[in-house]
């Protein structure tokens, strides 16, 4: 069992050395870079910001309600919703639904081009295809999730402002006092920081599980499964690591 | 040329590859013949360099392949071509784009030089008018060709071919099968293919390599194929009653 862990975790960090080998062309990766950006931040946009927004109504509503007395000033309601949205729901949840989204998406495409050949193919004729496939993905990542992220930001907070609109057991007025309350750059910078390290981890364990694909078609469901629980699972195990290091 | 030297291949404690010694000349068709399971997708696999063998050398030009260096290697590969087993054709990309692709990655044409190229393959095996689809609409024979197509784009001085012809009906894989004859003669190219359609052995086959269990058990032309006296290759071609009633005529 841990021998097995060992040669999966070994096996990973030599795919991540293949990954990261300068392009065959560089015309040809910017293309496909371009092209994966562009599929996986349009593609996601829609659900990210359905999700932002009704995370950030109901944390919203969840706040206001807990701590309705007479002696907490009422600006506390809209700086504690600011900063869980801002510090944790954001980053980790959006990141955890990413993985679903975006990560079993690249895992079923790099899978289905092993199980027809298709990687081997472009091994014969002497390309890295773990660099050409990969890479642009991981480099997509990397700036398409983090640039999700400060949109779903901005939807969870426009999600809380309607909110206490709408239910108005506090003013407008007080709740953007509190979310503009004390307010730090270091907070984004927190935030941009950890979803950037769930990117990588999400691209890398969704491309190395479809890579390693050894037989049929049967493979491919199970190894997308396998990439979204196990890099779910490092990003929950990072989350509580980054969250030590940088508070 | 391309030489095997003892080589043999296993996979964890299973040998599928015993010790096989054979020659692929240059300017001709190389056939790899032997029943299913006998072990030929392995061998061309270890060829190309997708399995490396456990035990002796692949030489192409007395240069052995698994041991080079991986520029000179990247080099050679890029005088390579293979049509897989199952066509492998990069299903993102339409035809056009699949066959220019090795163009895009190994030389620094010009965009028309590059169509000018892809056009005139197309054109070689016999598929005009079908750039723009992709390969889930063509059908299996048009993918083979197209593979085909994809593989000669950069004028390789190796072409292998997985079965090119399996599951095509007889007269498409006699298209195939001339097609590959053709550009091999004509280019000079050293050609190797896997087949077990006996039309193929008899009719395209310069040198046969026969394998029978991971084994090279018989080795010539298509002349002597038919008159050899190796118990297991008269196994093998004449194991349909039709091969049979011809026997009797030779
Ligand atoms: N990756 C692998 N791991 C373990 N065994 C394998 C592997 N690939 C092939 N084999 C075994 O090697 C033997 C030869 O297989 P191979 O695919 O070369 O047959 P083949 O001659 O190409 O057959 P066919 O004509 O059906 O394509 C088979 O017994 C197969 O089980
Ligand atoms: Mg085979």
């Amino acid at each position: 069992m841990i021998q097995r862990l060992l040669t999966i975790v070994g096996e990973y960090f030599i795919f991540l050395r293949k990954v990261f080998s300068r392009p065959e062309k560089w015309s040809v990766f910017f293309k496909k870079l371009l092209f994966e950006m562009d599929a996986m931040g349009i593609g996601s946009m829609l659900i990210v910001s359905i999700v932002s927004i009704a995370m950030g109504s109901v944390i919203t509503m969840q706040t206001a309600m807990q701590i309705e007395s007479s002696w907490i000033p009422t600006w506390t309601v809209g700086f504690v919703s600011r900063t869980s949205i801002v510090m944790e729901l954001c980053p980790t949840i959006i990141s955890l639904l990413l993985v679903g989204n975006l990560g079993s998406r690249i895992t079923a495409e790099i899978g289905s081009m092993r199980v027809t050949e298709q990687i081997d193919a472009l091994e014969v004729m002497g390309i890295n295809p773990a660099s050409y496939m990969v890479l642009p993905k991981v480099i997509a990542s990397l700036i398409v999730n983090p640039v999700l992220i400060i949109f779903s930001i901005c939807f969870a907070l426009i999600g809380g402002y309607v909110t206490i609109v709408l239910i108005g057991n506090i003013t407008p007025y007080d709740f953007m006092d509190g979310l503009t309350y004390c307010f730090r750059v270091y907070d984004v910078v927190y935030a941009v920081t950890k979803t950037f390290v769930f990117a990588f981890v999400m691209s890398t364990v969704a491309s190395f599980y479809g890579y390693r694909i050894d037989g049929g078609a049967l493979e491919l469901g199970k190894a997308s499964t396998q990439g979204i629980v196990v890099s779910s699972f490092i990003i929950l195990v990072l989350n509580v690591l980054i969250t030590q290091i940088m508070l | 040329m391309i030489e095997l030297n003892h080589v043999s291949k296993y996979f964890g404690e299973k040998q599928v590859l015993f010790d096989i010694n054979t020659v692929f000349e240059e300017g001709k068709v190389n056939l790899i013949i032997g029943r299913s399971g006998s072990g030929k997708t392995v061998m061309m696999k270890c060829l190309v360099g997708l399995y490396t063998p456990e035990e002796g050398q692949v030489l192409y030009q007395g240069r052995d392949f698994h041991h080079m260096d991986d520029a000179s290697q990247r080099k050679l590969r890029a005088e390579m071509g293979m049509v897989f087993q199952g066509s492998a054709l990069f299903d993102s990309m339409n035809i056009e784009q699949n066959v220019m692709f090795p163009l895009d990655m190994f030389t620094e044409m010009s965009m028309e030089e590059k169509l000018e190229r892809v056009n005139f393959c197309l054109q070689r095996v016999d598929l005009p008018n079908v750039n723009k689809l992709f390969p889930a609409e063509l059908s299996g024979g048009m993918k083979k060709r197209a593979a085909i197509a994809r593989a000669m784009a950069c004028g390789p001085k190796f072409l292998f071919c997985d079965e090119p012809n399996s599951g095509l009906d007889p007269k498409t894989s006699l298209l195939i099968d001339e097609l590959i004859t053709e550009i091999t003669h004509e280019y000079n190219m050293t050609t190797v293919i896997n087949t077990h359609d006996l039309n193929s052995v008899i009719t395209i086959g310069e040198t046969i390599s026969f394998i029978y269990q991971g084994r090279l058990e018989w080795r010539g032309s298509s002349d002597s194929v038919l008159t050899s006296d190796n118990a297991a290759l008269n196994d093998f071609i004449y194991a349909q009653p039709l091969t049979q009633r011809i026997r009797k005529h030779i």
